[in-house]
């Protein structure tokens, strides 16, 4: 955390400057488990090369320490990936790939709270990983939609049968996609939007 | 083959944890470091990753600390939080921190986020489609 100097810290470059028009900005998080591809899918639709925020966080258990100037830590960091895509010229959106631990999600102000809705990313070799994350969600009424990460040698459910397994109800999308594809996670994002629209038609849900 | 079987979970009546107290934890490490970079003031502006930030002076006043400074060349445009921790390699709380007293200083402003409320805005997440068709 050795802090560079004015000079020496590099911003985004000319082209990646939003306008001074740009008045706000909504959030989207993607979330699922280690290695089912969240920063793949963040970089393949972003606009900017993807970059990282971090913040610390005390492990479980261990009191107040302060560990400044000292060899021993106790501070754990936790990085999120997220990219951007200018909507309007006043309008942005940000994309973040969360872990899928909910002990990391407090970390960051309202990153569930405010954002728009999630995408949850699963990997059908090992589905339960999503379950608790699922769970989450719903008890805190993030809307979510779910996209199966295509990997070549993962059993291959038909939807009805995953729609069973994760036990969503039928108004919930299930897609494939292969995330390393813009198009791909783009429709997934779209996929997400038409949700989370269809849920302002009947107001639903919150 | 059948896949594994989870049971779906309805919204919770208690409110989640608040997250402002979770920050608190999130400082604790290194507390020593927080208090250089931002001073020993107490509560923090309520910032979003995605609250964007922009400079309102165009110069570092002579009382900028090196991190301020930066932070202010940086937001010459709009920037989110995130954005900001990201280049500044800070963590988002501390950068949280630092922007308090600036804001509090009036050397930059801060542009509310679009959050997610119990009835969405349509024309937004309209906008938002089409917006992600032109890509």
């Amino acid at each position: 955390m050795d802090f560079k100097g004015s000079e020496t810290i590099p911003g985004p470059r000319t082209e990646d400057q939003l306008p001074h028009t740009a008045e706000a900005a909504a959030k989207i998080v993607i979330v699922g488990g280690f290695g089912v591809g969240k920063t793949t899918m963040v970089g393949s639709v972003s606009e900017i090369k993807p970059l990282t925020t971090e913040e610390t966080m005390t492990q479980a258990g261990v009191g107040v320490d302060d560990n400044f100037g000292s060899a021993s830590k106790t501070a754990t960091t936790v990085a999120m990936d997220f990219g951007r895509i200018k909507i309007t010229e006043q309008l942005v959106l940000y994309l973040f790939g969360t872990p899928g631990q909910e002990r990391f999600w407090f970390l960051w102000n309202g990153l569930f709270e405010g954002a728009l809705g999630a995408v949850v990313l699963v990997d059908t070799r090992r589905l339960e990983v999503s379950f608790d994350v699922m769970g989450r969600l719903e008890e805190r009424g993030v809307p979510f939609v779910v996209a199966v990460n295509t990997f070549p040698d993962a059993p291959r459910y038909p939807v009805a049968d995953l729609r069973t397994a994760l036990d969503l109800s039928e108004d919930v999308p299930i897609m494939d996609c292969d995330v390393r594809r813009r198009a791909s996670s783009r429709d997934v994002l779209i996929t997400l939007m038409r949700f989370l629209h269809s849920l302002a038609m009947t107001g639903s849900r919150t | 083959m059948t896949p594994p079987q989870r049971q779906r979970r309805s919204p919770q009546e208690d409110p989640p944890p608040q997250p402002a107290q979770d920050k608190k934890e999130a400082e604790r490490p290194n507390p020593e470091r927080l208090y250089v970079v931002a001073g020993a003031d107490g509560n923090r502006a309520d910032l979003d990753l995605v609250t964007l930030i922009v400079a309102s002076v165009e110069d570092p006043p002579h009382s900028a600390t090196p991190e301020q400074a930066a932070l202010l060349r940086l937001c010459a445009a709009p920037l989110s939080v995130a954005e900001l921790s990201a280049y500044l390699s800070l963590p988002f709380g501390v950068v949280t921190v630092l922007l308090t007293d600036m804001l509090a200083a009036e050397l930059v402003q801060a542009r509310a986020p679009i959050v997610r409320k119990a009835l969405p805005d349509r024309s937004l997440l309209e906008a938002v489609m089409h917006g992600l068709q032109r890509l």
